[in-house]
């Protein structure tokens, strides 16, 4: 058996698996914050909480309709999207002539509400959600063992991501979206309803957030704060990344989860600041972020 | 006056833009007082006046972009005043503003065919391009690396895709050399010769002089005179007070 490092590779493999993992994460939710952050300049805060209600849409589908997976995959995003929406046309909508800090605060408060409402029902003990039938198993790389439901998590995520890159960067909803992230005046005086366009990116933003969330289901375990404690690194994600920008986000979270992997084979006591680490390296070096335009 | 469009017979034109005792406010501050004019159907009419005089702030003012708007404006008969923002280019107005608004996301093909086509009878790109020779060939280009003359010429040819047929031109000619002023004229020339009712905003009146049917003078927020272009040399001193040249 051969060894890199002096790290036997079963270790360092599975770390990186496991990195790829988080990235995959970070990178959905990282992308839905920028996509959000670029039409509403919102910064939102309810993105681990609407996550969380991803989740817990799934195992309430499962335990209550027998719904499975496969349907929650498809379900949970667009109800969670759906209540995006309302709560942008209630609530967010008023806030867009005030300071970004209105729309953030209204956000948080938001994410407490939900947190808390899911935390009085269900307690704070995970639910168990089980991986669909066909997913699993592994397989047996040589090198490492490989579940199946982890790498279905890694190229599901990676196909949306990048399906959303290509969506905003190539085609002409990309190009109505990315002119009315620069100047939504202009676009309305085309002749496009741009506040509902607004409306509908904001629920496709967090719809994003809700399919991580089944993704997420059978890997961590549903709970109520589930959302919390992945949000900061989304956060510090998207700053590394830089504000906005789509690519950034998808790139800079796969990139994060991986240096996370390799630094729990390296050097463990560093794998859960290293994120905050990189951030404020960028933001010292190149404060707008790494693929982010100064403005 | 819902039947003001029969008129028609008794003018050059169908009267396409009729704006009466247009008052306009940017929050508390009141822009517009009393604007009235009339544009017919195939004219080229320019704002005359001096910086802050509300010439810009007309031509927002009719594509709804003003935060309240009082008295009348109507296209072809309809009422503007209280339309939705979005449903305004749709009956077939073009706007192009006066910082040109070329999007530095998109290139330029992306940015010639943003607007979505509100009316048939539009121009094809073959023809745009024949009409603004510059932009063939830099399709992928990003829209902001064209040079300052070549954006306004985007800015013009991507409403003609839409079949406006009322184009708003805010200070096409500003901080453009004068052999780009002098394309720019070319097109605008063009534009009219197919039919297009333009209205434009200018401070170079020399350059109006070159295009227009009519010129509307405003000065604070309303219109205070009207000079037909084969009377422009008449009222030179006059026009001069104006502007204050």
């Amino acid at each position: 058996m051969f060894s890199l490092l002096g790290v036997p590779p079963q270790v360092l493999f599975g770390q990186l698996l496991l990195g790829l993992i988080n990235g995959s994460f970070y990178a959905l939710l990282s992308l839905g914050l920028a996509v959000i952050f670029g039409m509403l300049n919102v910064i939102n805060f309810a993105h681990g909480a609407l996550y969380m209600v991803g989740a817990f849409v799934a195992w309430l589908l499962l335990t209550y309709a027998g719904v499975g997976y496969w349907g929650a995959l498809v379900v949970a995003p667009v109800v969670v999207g759906l209540l995006g929406i309302v709560l942008e046309k209630t609530m967010l909508s008023r806030l867009y002539k005030l300071d970004h800090l209105y729309g953030l605060l209204l956000t948080f408060g938001l994410a407490l509400i939900l947190e808390g409402a899911f935390r009085h029902q269900y307690g704070v003990s995970g639910q168990p959600y089980p991986i669909p039938a066909a997913l699993q198993g592994g397989q047996n790389l040589g090198f490492m063992f490989l579940p199946n439901y982890r790498a279905w998590v890694v190229v599901a995520s990676l196909t949306v991501c990048f399906g959303t890159w290509f969506a905003i960067e190539r085609t002409k909803l990309g190009a109505y979206l990315r002119a009315a992230t620069e100047n939504p005046t202009l676009v309305q005086a085309f002749g496009i309803n741009v506040p509902v366009m607004v409306s509908l990116t904001y629920g496709f933003g967090v719809a994003l957030a809700g399919l991580a969330g089944v993704l997420a289901a059978p890997i961590y375990q549903v709970s109520p704060l589930m959302g919390t404690n992945l949000i900061i690194i989304v956060f510090a994600v998207v700053v590394i990344g830089g504000m906005g920008s789509i690519l950034g986000a998808i790139i800079t979270g796969l990139g994060l989860g991986l240096l996370e992997g390799l630094t729990k084979v390296f050097y463990p006591e560093a794998s859960n600041i290293v994120v905050f680490v990189v951030m404020a390296i960028v933001l010292l070096i190149k404060p707008a972020g790494l693929f982010g335009r100064e403005r | 006056m819902p039947d003001g469009m029969q008129t028609k017979t008794a003018r050059t034109g169908t009267a396409m833009l009729e704006i009466a005792d247009l008052h306009g406010f940017y929050g508390e501050s009141h822009v517009l007082h009393g604007v009235s004019l009339e544009v017919r159907q195939g004219e080229v009419v320019t704002l005359l006046g001096r910086n802050g005089a509300g010439k810009t702030s007309t031509m927002r003012a009719v594509m709804g972009i003003m935060g309240k708007r009082t008295g009348s404006i109507r296209f072809q008969g309809t009422e503007l005043i209280g339309m939705a923002q979005h449903k305004i280019p749709r009956l077939g107005i073009g706007y192009v503003p006066e910082e040109r608004g070329i999007f530095s996301s998109l290139s330029v093909d992306e940015n010639l065919t943003l607007p979505p086509v509100v009316k048939e009878g539009g121009m094809t790109v073959p023809q745009i391009h024949d009409l603004f020779p510059n932009l063939k060939g830099r399709g992928s280009t990003q829209g902001t690396r064209l040079s300052g003359g070549e954006q306004q010429m985007l800015a013009i040819a991507r409403i003609l895709r839409t079949g406006a047929t009322l184009i708003l031109l805010d200070e096409p000619t500003e901080g453009l050399a004068p052999v780009i002023i002098e394309q720019i004229g070319v097109a605008v020339r063009a534009l009219k010769a197919r039919g297009f009712t333009i209205v434009l905003v200018e401070q170079n009146f020399r350059f109006a002089a070159t295009i227009a049917d009519r010129h509307y003078v405003m000065e604070e927020g309303h219109v205070v005179d009207m000079i037909p272009n084969d009377q422009l040399q008449a009222n030179m001193d006059k026009l001069h007070t104006y502007l204050g040249v």
